[in-house]
């Protein structure tokens, strides 16, 4: 549906500028369900992100008890009973690419779910605004406040936004920071100036971004600087549902006292009083009824405005609401709206959530505590000993990653003559060496395998190293192989 | 594409009912979407963030030099100050590496570890020309991999050699010397081929038809016992090889042998006594004798 647009509207310079000004939007108090909705997303969102690095869990003596924790430091991850090493990045490849998914999910079931309720610059921004409203007053005021330029009490009231404008932003990055280090510890150091420089220089940052994106740049970021609304446009499919003016049941948009006498005259009006609160409460302000546009984030805010009026007015609401361009054309030609969410989109996207969570699920489970990575010398591959023995070196990395101490022995399997010896460490263990590894260790060990010159190699002979905790009896195994020269 | 096709700039585009920017393409027309004001002052800003960035930091190169900015700032005197803090942080564990025993080195897993690292990288920049990059040698050259020693293959015999060199001309190397038994005279060719055959049966190669063991024995009692053992198992004090395993040093066929038995062999290494310190001569001899053939 498209407005007929006057060329008064219209840009009139045709040379015009290559470049426009922000129009500042001053969105109206709005009241309704997915307000509601906002406000409960919104303070879920923000409670996680500014109290879970204070939540605790216990992993026992010497590793942190803060259940997230990004150690850069040591190199590692912790998420409640999860720890993760460097070289298990592929988990957040994994997480990655299910939040990816999940989010063409959203997309084709209900248009930008993300970009209305849950994106941090929405959230962020639609707080701001509460802010915002609260200080200066709702829409009419804050652009009558605007238009009669500075008084005392207006910059009392400016000062009053921005100071509790950068307080939020502070505290953003300053919860920012807590995800990398003991969080009460951290902030004791913070409080003390005693804290890593780094520290303070990321709250500053974070307090910078979020004070600018949220405070000014706002609904230019979701428009200009996304690439979401984008790939979005190209996701989605006529099933999905949107935010949608149902321009069939709205138009001719007529006025309440016109409409009364032309429907007195049997003429057929439209819903639509042209009240323009769609656009009042309008987060980044455009007119819904122009249809989907790249502007519109789908809050849902426009649908609680003219409900309101609907109300008020004693006509049945959503006139704005979930919706799209099938069910339009289909009460138009007066057949029952059909609401299709079993799509093959859907389903495919479901399916591959799942099974990308199987695979997380299952090699999480199933990854082991004890590793062991060998890797053959490259020069020299052999070396020929004084008895015509062969023997071959070997550069061994174990892995403990148990929060306690272990000891393991090591022993070879390949040739029936090989034996193993390992630098430093003696055989003790029925004749194989044994190691101590620290928890949550790993230990670089020198390691060499000879084989009598009575037997008949050739070239390359597979060879296995076995690892085996001598407690627990845990295995790990690696392959390699060993060569003559 | 047809830029020929030029539309009146900024024609009224009825669908949209924005105006055009007047290009068109096969009938395809631009629309006028005016950037925001704020992406060009961002744009201008990178400008003068540039500008700014000339003045601070090294930027321009002049003929001979560059232009140094405002503080300067080098890159180089950044990795000086980088590396002296990590002088600073080895210090303790250098210090100890010095100080330790060498089997107290060995016996502590983090310091056999700093010596294995450490020599590792200094074999590599002193030892490697003449022992190659993996220790394993060339003719003439030990290989340091295997069980094999001519000086000796403990630690402190390591230690000691890697110190004084062999026939380095410092007070303590080691010293011995292979007599030229052909040029010397003391032997005679057709005796020379026979002891070379004896040596050759002393590791179980094959030797010349008609070879005489018991003449090429009485050779190698009068001539060779003195440095190389009544067993023929090398003396290494002398640095006399082991002639009855399968490692040689110069190569195990006859004319190597004979040429050697004729001309003697001296190979040199040098003292790395006070060109590295004992910290640093440590370290290399804990990682020459973890390479698998320290005794």
């Amino acid at each position: 549906m498209n407005k007929t647009v006057l060329p008064s509207e219209l840009n009139p310079d045709p040379d015009g500028p290559l470049y426009v000004a922000q129009k500042k939007i001053y969105p109206q108090r709005v009241s309704g369900t997915f307000r509601r909705i906002k406000w409960i997303l919104m303070a879920v969102c923000l409670g996680i992100y500014y109290f879970l690095p204070f939540v605790r869990w216990n992993r026992g003596p010497g590793l942190p008890d803060q259940a997230v924790l990004l150690d850069l430091a040591n190199n590692r991850f912790y998420f409640f009973f999860i720890e993760l090493w460097p070289q298990e990045v592929y988990y957040f490849t994994g997480l990655l690419i299910i939040a990816a998914i999940v989010l063409f999910l959203m997309n084709s079931l209900g248009g930008r779910v993300w970009c209305g309720y849950l994106c941090p610059q929405t959230v962020w921004t639609d707080l701001f605004y509460a802010v915002e409203r609260a200080v200066e007053g709702d829409r009419r005021e804050r652009m009558k406040k605007e238009a009669e330029g500075l008084t005392l009490q207006r910059a009392a009231e400016l000062t009053l936004k921005h100071s509790i404008w950068l307080m939020i932003a502070w505290w953003t990055g300053g919860a920012w920071v807590l995800y990398f280090a003991d969080a009460p510890t951290l902030m004791k150091e913070l409080v003390t100036f005693q804290a890593p420089m780094v520290a303070y220089i990321w709250i500053g940052i974070l307090t910078f971004t979020t004070y600018v994106l949220a405070g000014f740049m706002r609904e230019q970021v979701c428009v200009y600087m996304c690439p979401w609304p984008r790939i979005q446009a190209a996701l989605t499919d006529e099933w999905a549902l949107n935010v949608t003016y149902k321009y069939d049941r709205g138009e001719t948009r007529t006025s309440l006292k016109k409409a009364e006498q032309a429907r007195a005259a049997g003429e057929k009006v439209g819903d639509c009083i042209d009240c323009n609160q769609c656009v009042a409460v309008c987060p980044t302000g455009i007119d819904i009824r122009d249809g989907s546009q790249l502007a519109c984030i789908q809050c849902g805010l426009c649908i609680d405005a003219c409900d309101t009026v609907m109300k008020k007015i004693g006509r049945e609401p959503r006139l704005i609401g979930y919706d799209n361009d099938i069910n339009i054309h289909r009460r138009m030609e007066g057949k029952p709206e059909v609401f299709r969410t079993i799509r093959a989109r859907t389903v495919i996207y479901t399916v591959l959530i799942a099974v990308v969570g199987a695979i997380m699920l299952y090699t999480l489970s199933h990854r082991t505590l004890l590793d062991v990575n060998v890797l053959h010398d490259r020069n020299p591959l052999a070396v020929r000993l004084s008895d015509g023995s062969v023997r071959n070196g070997y550069t061994m990395r174990v892995l403990n990653k148990q929060g306690i101490d272990r000891v393991v022995s090591v022993e070879v399997e390949g040739p029936p003559s090989a034996t193993l010896q390992v630098i430093g460490v003696e055989a003790t263990a029925a004749e194989r060496p044994t190691i101590s590894i620290g928890r949550d260790q790993t230990l670089e060990l020198r390691v060499l395998v000879t084989v009598g010159s009575e037997e008949n190699l050739d070239k390359s002979t597979p060879v296995r190293f076995r690892v085996i905790d001598t407690k627990s009896g845990e295995v790990a195994a690696a392959t390699d192989n060993f060569v003559t020269p | 594409m047809n830029m020929a096709d030029h539309a009146p700039h900024g024609e009224l585009d009825k669908v949209t009912g924005r105006t055009t920017t007047g290009h068109e393409w096969d009938g395809i027309q631009e629309l006028n979407t005016p950037l925001p004001r704020w992406w060009v002052w961002t744009f201008y800003a990178t400008i003068v963030w540039s500008i700014a960035y000339w003045i601070v930091y090294p930027a321009w190169p002049l003929v001979k030099d560059h232009t140094t900015g405002w503080f300067n700032y080098s890159s180089r005197a950044d990795v000086a100050v980088e590396l002296a803090k990590l002088d600073a942080i080895r210090g303790g564990k250098m210090a100890a590496l010095s100080t330790a025993s060498l089997e107290d080195i060995q016996k502590d897993p983090a310091l056999l570890a700093m010596a294995r690292a450490k020599g590792k990288a200094v074999f590599g920049d002193n030892c490697a020309p003449c022992h190659g990059t993996g220790a394993t040698g060339s003719k003439g050259f030990p290989n340091l991999n295997d069980d094999d020693w001519l000086w000796g293959g403990s630690l402190d015999q390591i230690m000691k050699t890697i110190r004084f060199g062999a026939r380095s001309g410092h007070a303590e190397a080691h010293e011995g010397q292979m007599l030229a038994f052909g040029k010397e005279g003391v032997l005679k060719p057709d005796e020379i081929v026979t002891v070379a055959n004896y040596v050759r049966s002393l590791s179980g190669l094959p030797t010349r038809p008609g070879f005489d063991k018991a003449a090429g024995e009485k050779l190698f009692t009068e001539n060779c016992v003195a440095c190389h053992g009544e067993d023929a198992k090398g003396n290494p004090e002398l640095g006399a090889p082991n002639l009855t395993d399968k490692i040689w040093l110069y190569g195990s066929d006859e004319a190597t042998i004979i040429e050697t038995v004729t001309n003697g062999r001296a190979g040199v290494m040098p003292s790395w006594e006070g060109r590295l310190d004992t910290g640093t001569i440590k370290a290399m001899a804990v990682y020459v004798h973890s390479l698998g053939g320290g005794k």
